[in-house]
């Protein structure tokens, strides 16, 4: 290992400790309002792993594409989660939500594992399908009683930072070990998305 | 005979100007004693309220991606603007903010930075103006016809000008690519925001739970 990938893995070591060990506010006393809305939406997309996996996924894909992809595709995802959100919102049924959130997983990890290279709109087309689906299941499960704004806004944020840290993770693609280990954690997202689309049917 | 040694006094005027300097005075932690609270008040409710925070961000960020006349233009027209709609709102009796309009505000303003939109120097000025206006004249009907009010409103202006004044020449300066592609993404964060936000504002009139 040359020195440059050492130093990135010890950086990435010390970030993910930090992230591991922050405390959190106990929030013994949240009031019912603004704060508990932002900070319910900044938690809410990375409650399901189904959502990150896929959300990690676009990131990895952009990172592998490369510009101008690596920023069409996590601008493209959200705003399309944005609209399926509000589709869910409004009430807009929807059919085979779950199925679509697998499939995605699956379709996204795949493009990763085998490092798909389809032309720009393509891509951003297939990421925007299933970003309807993964806003619309945000959209119908929001909860009642927080403030709407806000928890848009803490949402969006934690979605975009999501896809941040996938395109952060495929920095590594500059090596090559760094394209096997995108190559491997694209077949891992795959995985995971065979699993989720099993619960799915089994449900 | 020995020349007569004058003692110094820098000592001694030095320990007055210390005593001078470290001299406690009156905290005036507690601001109904400087008269400033309102001033506060109106500066805290601006940066507290997303819903006139954001937009006039996005205005801020957009004008720095489109150059320093720009931003100098809504750096005056703006506050300007919040001020004649909010002393018009201090008249008013009541005041009826609308969801679906600050989720207007945030697609439109939002989709415009996440376009990079070559606006013209009128169009934006006229966004500036329709803005503020619209912004001040909701503030201003919320705080209601007395002094404090109108000092609170003299905050809340304050607020919009330094806001806009950093937000803007900050983006100004950006000369990587990447830096303002940033920009440009957090203006799709904006209108992807302004998309839930009218669905929640859809959700509530049809009298479902929110």
């Amino acid at each position: 290992m040359t020195k440059a990938p050492k130093q990135l893995l010890a950086n990435w070591s010390a970030v993910l400790a930090v992230v591991l060990f922050w405390t959190e506010s106990a929030f013994a006393h949240v009031q019912k309002g603004e704060a508990a809305g932002f900070v319910s939406g900044l938690k809410h997309p990375v409650s399901g792993l189904d959502h990150v996996l896929a959300m990690v996924a676009v990131g990895l894909w952009g990172a592998q594409l490369g510009s101008p992809a690596v920023w069409v595709l996590p601008v493209a995802f959200p705003m399309v989660m944005a609209f399926g959100g509000m589709l869910g919102l409004m009430g807009v049924p929807l059919p085979g939500i779950e199925y679509g959130i697998a499939a995605s997983a699956i379709a996204l990890g795949l493009a990763v594992m085998f490092e798909a290279r389809p032309p720009l709109a393509i891509a951003a087309v297939i990421v925007g399908i299933f970003a309807i689906f993964h806003g619309h299941a945000h959209g119908t499960e929001l909860p009642p009683g927080q403030s709407g704004l806000l928890y848009s806004m803490g949402f969006v944020i934690a979605t975009g930072c999501l896809h941040g840290v996938g395109i952060s993770i495929g920095t590594v693609h500059r090596w090559e070990w760094g394209q096997k280990f995108l190559r491997l954690a694209g077949a891992i997202v795959a995985m995971g998305g065979v699993f989720f689309m099993w619960k799915a049917f089994s449900a | 005979m020995r020349p007569t040694r004058h003692k110094s006094r820098l000592p001694l005027y030095a320990a007055v100007f210390f005593v001078g300097v470290m001299s406690p005075l009156a905290a005036h932690a507690h601001l109904n004693s400087t008269g400033m609270g309102p001033i506060y008040d109106g500066l805290m409710h601006f940066l507290m309220s997303p819903e006139d925070l954001v937009p006039v961000l996005a205005l801020a960020l957009l004008c720095g991606l489109r150059g320093t006349t720009y931003g100098r233009r809504a750096l005056f027209v703006l506050p300007g603007a919040w001020l004649l709609g909010g002393l018009a709102g201090l008249a008013a009796s009541t005041s009826n903010g609308s969801a679906i309009v600050s989720a207007a505000w945030f697609l439109a303003m939002g989709g415009l930075l996440a376009l990079d939109a070559k606006l013209s120097l009128r169009v934006i000025t006229a966004i500036a103006a329709l803005l503020g206006l619209y912004h001040g004249y909701l503030n201003g009907a919320g705080l209601g016809l007395n002094f404090s009010s109108a000092a609170a409103l003299l905050g809340l202006i304050f607020a919009v000008f330094v806001l806009i004044a950093l937000a803007a020449a900050f983006v100004v300066q950006l000369q990587a690519g990447w830096a303002r592609i940033a920009v440009r993404v957090a203006g799709s964060w904006i209108f992807a925001s302004g998309l839930l936000l009218l669905g929640w504002a859809v959700r509530s009139s049809q009298g479902r739970a929110v």
